[in-house]
């Protein structure tokens, strides 16, 4: 049989195009049966009724972690052990990153993972933390962000940022496209008359308060501790599941 | 470099070079308050460099009738120039973010020099920049000799190597002004993808074309490998670089795919941009450069066939081993650990076979570093590919993934092997190319291939040190069973491998500077007669007409 076979290669390798067939032949079998499940079988993707969408302050607070390349040192995944569970809380469920285009699970931990950071910390403690990381934790090693603080956000172009999302699946309202860009400064400033519509759109849970201590200059530190504080909480599921025991 | 173009070929030329300056113009225009323009400005500014550089060639005198009967080598001559440059600049990059992973003031506080974006400067100027100019200037090299053909165009083997290095340049600069998509080792956002699809289907056209015109019946397997890696690699960079862009004049974009599907799509790319970039290409670098620097006959065609089957089927299945107990499904899981289990035999069939052709030349290894570069780098393929299939057990991911273990498998395997065999070529090729007798100094190979060998193990062995460190001390429980270590505990124990790792990265950079200034006095050393194998062409040249046609 292998003579067969060795007999049919001396055949093939002398046709460019029918090498060239078989390669994209043999070579797409894996990825088909891999891929394609994943987005035909349910069970692949938990349900979580009370999953909520990034407000456009915190989407654009994701787009400056992806800007400054935070997922290559933090992870968003928290995997099913013991330890894991124990450090940072309930295993990560595949519904928690479902409107995450993309995704931001990371491949590496010089820093801790960040997948239930929200909460953890003040506001104050992550901003003094971005200005100088190893004022509040000697041994850090991450680089200083403090101009984070001085950055003003860009925000005429979130309404077409949730457009584009939506295009991808995100199901983002007509309502909250058009109301984009008042909702970052609403978010980030509790006292104007915008942060009403901030609630209204995104839910009675989303935090509302001026995130880096100055409500009239909405920044680009605002947006990425807005992010970070969200960061784990957009749905309960995990924690009412078995992910907070661990294996 | 235009100079082997016929007047009316550099005319066209001028006509493309005006087309991306128009190109970069529109994205100036349409992305003036974003990135996006100050790509397109450099878009421009490339293109006119470039019009410049032509017109100063352009009344030269055209080229002699008979240039199409020597084989097509300016572009592999221009590739491997481009290769040693964006090494020396990565490899200089990488070792500057090992620095600062051990003295983190050593950004000097600007944004663009931070770790997360110089990150994928580094990886993206090794991997694509050193690895894959390399790639494309010795498979046309590679292809025409195997094939006996010479390729059959003149234009497009410049657009491929010019086009591919502006990419390069998109990508690299576009991660330091806050450009990426974040995607491992497919950061370039869409624009810059879509590029470089235009320029990859040049590449593979041209490929075939030249197969096609290939007056040898059987196609050698060092064009299975780079044929593999030319296909399966534009499937990968389509598919997972589908996305929205915010609008066409921001640089931003979504990916179409979300959460557990991204994340299986993305280490479905990335680990076959592993299989296939950074393997298959460079076995067919080494299926040609090995036997040849050797003297010796490939050991075994059987084996070469039972490999090149088993990685181009196997490697597909893997990428589900770098989501180990996440929040994909577990079936997903398994079946990407069992492929990378069985990935051994084709790996070690291939790593076995380089090996073994070197039987009988032994002594060369010895005396040539050139050679010994490829037999080295063929040692670091089996075990990297032996650790890999380790690591992709879900009981060892459990303790290596997220830790340096990984950092430093990957460096094994890249400096090790990827960078070894690319710079084994290189010295065999550079003569051969530019029509020297030898290397300006071979005692200076010598001398990179200790540093490279000293840098490679010194980095190796810290990594694996603080990996297996760092593991363990996320999972040791104290006796009243809580955790025994923080997280900040484990990151002070690596402070002493952080430096020893940069050390090791110096080494290697080193080496390279060597290597880059050795192959420049090659260069430009007087050209010297050729005898040998190395002179050669697609076919004897005889005079038109003056051979007997065959009757029908």
């Amino acid at each position: 049989m292998f003579k067969a076979l060795f007999t049919f290669h001396y055949w093939l390798e002398r046709k460019a195009i029918g090498f060239v067939v078989a390669i994209l032949m043999v070579s797409s079998v894996g990825g088909i049966v891999e891929i394609a499940p994943l987005f035909t079988i349910h069970q692949t993707v938990e349900a979580a009724p009370d999953m909520r969408l990034y407000t456009p302050l915190e989407l654009a607070g994701r787009n400056i972690y992806v800007r400054e390349g935070c997922y290559a040192c933090h992870s968003q995944m928290i995997r099913t052990l013991r330890d894991e569970v124990e450090r940072y809380g309930p295993y990560s469920l595949a519904v928690e990153s479902k409107y995450d285009h993309p995704m931001l699970w990371g491949s590496k931990r010089t820093g801790p993972d960040l997948a239930r950071i929200g909460n953890k910390y003040s506001d104050e403690w992550h901003v003094l933390h971005f200005i100088d990381p190893r004022a509040l934790v000697p041994p850090s090693v991450m680089p200083s962000y403090a101009r984070l603080l001085n950055n003003s956000l860009r925000t005429d172009d979130l309404g077409n940022h949730l457009t584009a999302q939506r295009a991808v699946g995100v199901p983002y309202s007509d309502e909250m496209i058009a109301n984009a860009r008042a909702d970052a400064f609403g978010q980030a400033n509790p006292d104007s008359p915008l942060s009403e519509g901030v609630s209204k759109r995104y839910g009675e849970a989303t935090t509302v308060r001026p995130f880096d201590g100055k409500p009239d200059h909405l920044t680009e530190m605002d947006a990425i501790v807005a992010y970070l504080q969200i960061l784990g909480r957009l749905t309960e599921a995990p924690y009412k599941t078995a992910a907070t025991t661990g294996e | 470099m235009i100079g082997h173009l016929t007047r009316s070929e550099r005319q066209l030329t001028l006509y493309m070079l005006l087309a991306v300056v128009i190109t970069g113009l529109a994205m100036l225009v349409a992305g003036k308050d974003d990135s996006l323009g100050v790509h397109g400005a450099l878009v421009m500014v490339v293109g006119i460099a470039a019009i410049f550089g032509v017109i100063a060639e352009f009344f030269e005198p055209e080229p002699t009738e008979n240039r199409l009967d020597s084989y097509y080598d300016e572009p592999s001559r221009i590739g491997i120039v481009f290769a040693m440059a964006w090494a020396a600049f990565g490899l200089f990059v990488g070792a500057w973010v090992a620095w600062q992973l051990a003295y983190p003031s050593l950004n000097f506080e600007a944004g663009w020099t931070s770790f997360g974006r110089l990150r994928p400067v580094h990886t993206t100027s090794v991997i694509f920049g050193f690895g894959g100019n390399a790639l494309i200037a010795t498979s046309f090299y590679v292809m025409q000799r195997t094939s006996r053909a010479r390729i059959p165009d003149q234009i497009s083997p410049l657009f491929i190597v010019f086009g591919y290095n502006l990419f390069c340049l998109l990508a690299v600069s576009g991660y330091m002004i806050g450009v990426t998509q974040s995607k491992e080792y497919a950061e370039p956002e869409w624009y810059a993808d879509i590029w470089l699809v235009i320029v990859w289907v040049t590449y593979f056209v041209v490929y075939m074309r030249t197969l096609l015109h290939r007056k040898e019946p059987h196609i050698y397997v060092a064009n299975w490998y780079y044929l593999a890696f030319v296909l399966i690699v534009a499937v990968l960079h389509i598919v997972n670089n589908l996305a929205v862009p915010v609008s066409f004049s921001s640089a931003k974009s979504y990916t179409i795919f979300a959460g557990v599907q991204d994340a299986m799509t993305q280490w479905w790319y990335g680990h076959n941009a592993v299989a296939f970039f950074l393997t298959a290409g460079f076995l067919g670098m080494m299926y040609y450069f090995l036997p040849k620097r050797a003297g010796r006959p490939l050991y075994s065609y059987r084996m070469s066939i039972i490999s090149f089957w088993g990685i181009t089927f196997f490697y597909l299945w893997a990428g589900s081993h770098h989501l180990h107990y996440t929040a994909l499904p577990q079936w997903v899981q398994t079946l990407g650990m069992t492929f990378s289990v069985m990935l051994l035999v084709p790996s070690w069939t291939a790593a076995a076979n380089a090996l073994l052709t070197l039987n009988g030349a032994w002594h060369r290894v010895r005396d040539d570093a050139t050679l010994r570069f490829m037999m080295v780098a063929a040692v670091f393929y089996g075990l990297t590919t032996f650790e890999g299939s380790f690591l992709a057990i879900r009981a060892v991911n459990s303790l290596s993934h997220y830790t340096d273990w990984t950092v430093g498998h990957v460096h094994a395997g890249a400096l090790g092997w990827v960078a070894m065999i690319t710079f084994g070529s290189i010295y065999a090729a550079v003569p051969w190319l530019w029509k020297r007798e030898n290397m300006y100094s071979p005692r200076l190979v010598e001398v990179h291939f200790w540093l490279a060998l000293a840098g490679t193990i010194v980095y190796v062995l810290a990594m694996w040190n603080s990996g297996i460190i760092q593991g363990l001390m996320w999972r040791t429980y104290a006796s009243d069973g809580t955790l025994a270590y923080s997280f900040l505990d484990s990151l002070v124990v690596m402070h002493p491998y952080y430096i020893a790792r940069a050390v090791g990265g110096t080494l290697f950079l080193i080496g390279a500077l060597v290597g880059c200034y050795n192959i420049w006095m090659t260069v430009r050393a007087p050209r010297q007669p050729m005898a040998g194998p190395e002179a050669d062409y697609p076919e004897p040249r005889v005079p038109v007409g003056s051979v007997p046609q065959a009757a029908e």
